[in-house]
């Protein structure tokens, strides 16, 4: 007996690991979510810290005889293939139609996408997980519940979402500005339509933890559903919400940028990514660039995004990692 | 299984019927008012008459149960008559003729059809008009991504980790992350611009009847073909191949294997056929999302289906045209996920609904 409590030197005694180190090993093996991850990282960085560094306001029309002189400078790698294009340092990407410099305006863009992508994600993964947890725990709920999100599904997202933005884009915008409404508006409409797919992953989940043990001693000891639900069964199932947590900010993005792109997004004087690009497409033959820097920028935003999602998938699963 | 599809159309009623009052509901609750961008000089009376003709003198409800009647019960009747009458099937059906059109000097029992604010012609006729340009662009679009996706699927679950598969998971995953209005207007510029291959308006006038013209056909189909192919092939190939690994371990493969079983016979006959079983449901249940998806397509290329169609309508305030075209979009939703499910059933003999 005494045998067990002396340690074989060579198989030193390890603290017990944090879980989420454990998760952080299994992600790094995923080359593609780990090269995804940094991506990410460094668009989010240099669109939030970029303006510091590079000061251009993305509004800034220069007065009438600077802006025809400014105006349509092409990006300076055209001197590459043409060399008599119209390129200049001042304007690394160079500039728009009305002379506003094209790389501060990828910036303030890509600011706006993101923020509406994280934003209509938390929304959606609150109501998702809220629904789910609602409909799985007590049973009365689940009938009507699982009901409602099949309503949900059932309905024709794009087209509804094309309607709503237009019948009560005024009156938001006059309520809280046009930047603001649209704002509103759109992280709303895009959370109250993709909360469907997390309910129900959620839904199932619930219903297998809230048989296991440790929820059932929990409720004999009189703890009540409040703190059962936030305490036991919540943490349990982190790791689903974190998976469609990372695909809700691709749907996201996307979906503001398809609204941008047919016109029902944000006003013309603020850019986003989709709208940048949706402003592009009627000269795309002269200024294809303006066309293909917006898109690449939501493309490999998506793209980043899903495979870390695709990287935690395996790496919060348990049955995978460790091996 | 009778007993199943016959409970799930009897639960599709009433699903279809709320979609029904959502959508209306909705264009009905928005502020604005359909006559607000006449001129000013017009007097209000004259305005309320206006707004009569428009249809919208009476209370809601009323306003709701005879659009319901109308798309139910009066636009059927027409179908019937125009499939009867005027249709390539006229010849072998026997004539019909339901419908009592509305006209100056028809009897008080005539039948209104739901009309455009835009046309003020009926709705239905315009749909039937643009659905089969939308038909042939994405109908074609599917075919080719199926063809495409399900090999790709079966071959880089067969060679896991394999450069094939690899490359085949990369392609995928970009194909899901670039959306149609960016890799639209990508191969536009390439392969238009660039190149001048294919031209970049869809032209709906183009009239198949030589092989030139047929030559034209195809090639001004095959960008938006390829955008929204590449789509689908992502999504259908990623499920082939999750399906096809999840069944390539199991005990039957190993006997087949050991009966001496050619591998070809072991994967195409046996494995494939079990791993299609979800595959097939997700393709049923891609086809209304089709629909929706190609509302983008159809902007980027210009091609006049019935998404662009729905565009139109949303920017001209045509609310007819809205509500009657996202409901049919829904109605399309809940009927293949109706046949996803039935499908299911036949086609995998372990499920049982009852």
């Amino acid at each position: 007996m005494t045998d067990a409590t002396q340690l074989d030197p060579a198989n030193e005694y390890k603290p017990p690991r944090n879980q989420w180190l454990d998760v952080w090993d299994q992600f790094k093996k995923h080359r593609g979510a780990l090269i995804g991850a940094i991506v990410f990282l460094f668009i989010v960085l240099g669109v939030f810290l970029g303006p510091l560094i590079w000061a251009h306001d993305a509004q800034f029309v220069p007065p009438v005889v600077d802006m025809i002189k400014l105006r349509d400078t092409r990006p300076i790698y055209t001197v590459l293939w043409e060399s008599g294009a119209k390129v200049s340092w001042a304007h690394p990407l160079g500039t728009d139609n009305l002379a506003r410099d094209y790389l501060a305006r990828m910036m303030a863009g890509g600011q706006v996408s993101i923020t509406v992508g994280l934003a209509a994600m938390t929304l959606s993964l609150l109501l998702g997980t809220l629904i789910g947890v609602l409909a799985g725990y007590f049973k009365r709920l689940d009938g009507p519940l699982m009901r409602l999100t099949d309503l949900f599904l059932a309905l024709p997202l794009l087209p509804l979402l094309l309607v709503a933005v237009l019948l009560f884009r005024e009156l938001l915008a006059g309520a809280l500005g046009p930047e603001g409404g649209v704002f509103v508006l759109i992280v709303s409409l895009v959370g109250i339509t993709s909360w469907m797919q997390t309910a129900r992953i959620v839904r199932g989940d619930v219903l297998a933890l809230k048989e296991r043990e440790f929820v059932i001693a929990a409720r004999s000891m009189g703890t009540p559903s409040r703190r059962i639900v936030l305490r036991h069964i919540l943490p349990n199932v982190l790791s689903p919400i974190m998976v469609s947590a990372t695909l809700g900010i691709a749907t996201a993005i996307i979906t503001e940028s398809a609204l941008s792109f047919l016109g029902f997004g944000f006003p013309p004087d603020f850019p986003t990514w989709g709208r940048l690009l949706f402003d592009a497409v009627d000269r795309m033959t002269l200024y294809p660039e303006r066309v293909i820097w917006p898109g690449l920028a939501i493309s490999i935003t998506v793209l980043s995004v899903n495979y870390i999602g695709d990287g935690l998938r395996d790496a919060l699963d348990p049955r995978i990692r460790g091996r | 299984m009778l007993n199943y599809t016959i409970r799930r159309l009897i639960i599709a009623v009433p699903t279809l019927l709320f979609i029904a009052l959502t959508i209306f509901l909705l264009l009905e609750l928005a502020p604005g008012d359909p006559v607000a961008n006449q001129p000013l000089t017009i007097p209000p009376e004259v305005r309320e008459l206006m707004r009569k003709a428009l249809g919208l003198g009476e209370p809601m409800h009323i306003r709701f149960w005879k659009w319901l009647v109308q798309f139910f019960w009066i636009e059927p009747q027409v179908f019937i008559d125009w499939l009867t009458t005027t249709s390539s099937l006229a010849p072998i059906l026997p004539d019909t003729d339901f419908f009592i059109a509305c006209g100056n000097n028809t009897a008080a029992e005539c039948d209104p059809r739901i009309l455009s604010w835009q046309f003020r012609s009926p709705v239905m006729d315009i749909v039937l008009q643009r659905i089969p340009q939308t038909l042939w662009v994405v109908g074609t679009a599917y075919l080719v991504a199926i063809v495409i996706a399900i090999p790709v699927g079966v071959y880089s679950a067969y060679r896991q980790y394999s450069w094939f598969d690899n490359a085949g998971t990369f392609v995928t995953m970009v194909g899901f992350s670039v959306p149609p209005f960016f890799s639209g207007v990508l191969v536009i510029v390439i392969f238009s611009v660039q190149l001048n291959w294919f031209p970049s308006i869809y032209d709906t006038m183009h009239e198949v009847n030589n092989w030139d013209s047929f030559m034209f056909q195809i090639k001004q189909m095959t960008m938006p073909v390829m955008v929204l192919a590449l789509q689908i092939t992502s999504q259908i190939s990623r499920f082939m191949r999750a399906s096809m690994l999840d069944n390539l371990n199991l005990d039957y493969v190993r006997t087949a294997r050991a009966k001496g079983m050619t591998e070809n016979v072991v994967i195409l006959a046996h494995v494939l056929r079990n791993s299609m079983i979800p595959v097939v449901t997700v393709i049923a249940l891609g086809i209304p999302q089709i629909f929706g998806g190609a509302i983008i397509t159809e902007q980027v290329f210009k091609v006049n289906g019935i998404g662009e169609m729905l565009i139109r309508a949303i920017e001209a305030n045509d609310i007819p045209t809205v509500q009657t075209l996202t409901f049919i979009f829904a109605v399309l939703i809940v009927i293949f996920n109706l046949v996803a499910d039935i499908l299911y059933g036949i086609l995998d003999p372990r499920i049982r609904y009852d």
